[in-house]
């Protein structure tokens, strides 16, 4: 068994409303020092398989139903179960 | 004229979508729940409405569920053979979700739900929707969302003003952050209609509005 993490997050082009009200939150409460936040997503899949074959299979998983590539960009990560 | 109107869970304004064209206009109107035999083959209807609601799927993203229903095949089967589909709302979330669309629905600028009354702009009183409408005609119609931030990139965008495909822009600021203003969008090839205002809540004075129904209308005209 393998899990594997999907993170999702907005392309940069898309304007990003719940990070930047996270910003204006740091910022109101003195972290300066933050420039840009981006809240996206980690999904996790427990997967039974190959890791040669998970890869491909999470990619066509992604692009099928988990990420809206017309607003969203991903990438995955497979590590022991 | 035999209109479907297309159920998913969480539908809820396909109740409206119902009154409007059964009850207002008099016409034959079908609920077809999306997983039911009869959602498999929807060719013996002359048009299918994809009703607003509780957006399905939105833990994922707006829509995005139901690309997986056995419907969706159907669906794209009824919008190539040319017939008219409106999905409004959430049913328009869908059909971006589905492709039969371009662009996607982010949520509001703000992060809130919002509702209330809108002006839009008619851009295209060409189409099989719009051909009651005059182009730049000012209309009323009530909307209720939270993903109804219209996001498309430039270069589709370019695309589909060449295309003639954006319907309806919003005249005041419930526009929610969406590209250009945009509050509705036709296919290609202009059988398809998606916008996030609700056309189906202003079709009789009871509602404060009737706007909406000249959209429904202008579907008639075009198919009888």
């Amino acid at each position: 068994m393998k899990k594997v993490n999907v993170y999702v997050t907005l392309r940069e082009s898309v304007v990003d409303p719940q990070g930047t009200a996270a910003e204006q939150a740091l910022h109101n409460m003195g972290y300066e020092e933050v420039k840009s936040v981006r809240v996206g997503k980690l999904i996790e899949l427990a997967i039974d398989g190959a890791e040669s074959e998970i890869e491909a299979r999470v990619d066509e998983m992604c692009k099928e139903l988990l990420v809206n590539r017309v607003i969203e960009d991903y990438r995955f990560e497979i590590e022991e179960a | 004229m035999k209109f479907a109107i297309l159920v998913f869970p969480g539908s809820s304004c396909d109740v409206d979508m119902h009154r409007a064209v059964h009850d207002v206009l008099g016409e034959e109107a079908s609920y077809v729940w999306h997983t039911d035999r009869e959602a498999e083959d929807l060719s013996n209807f002359d048009a299918v409405l994809v009703p607003g609601g509780a957006s399905y799927g939105d833990y994922l993203r707006p829509g995005a569920l139901a690309k997986g229903s056995k419907a969706m095949e159907s669906l794209r089967a009824f919008a190539a053979s040319g017939k008219p589909v409106l999905g409004v709302g959430n049913g328009f979330q869908i059909l971006t979700e589905a492709h039969l669309l371009p662009g996607a629905l982010l949520q509001n600028k703000g992060l809130k739900f919002k509702s209330g009354t809108t002006m839009l702009s008619v851009q295209n009183a060409d189409s099989l929707f719009t051909s009651e409408y005059e182009t730049g005609e000012a209309i009323t119609v009530p909307f209720a969302h939270q993903y109804g931030n219209y996001y498309v990139d430039e270069e589709t965008l370019a695309d589909m003003k060449a295309n003639n495909q954006i319907a309806f822009t919003y005249a005041d600021h419930q526009d929610q952050g969406s590209t250009d203003k945009i509050a509705g969008v036709l296919n290609k090839e202009g059988n398809v209609l998606g916008m996030m205002p609700l056309p189906e809540r202003a079709v009789e004075e009871v509602l404060g509005h009737v706007d909406g129904l000249r959209l429904f209308k202008s579907i008639l005209k075009r198919v009888e």
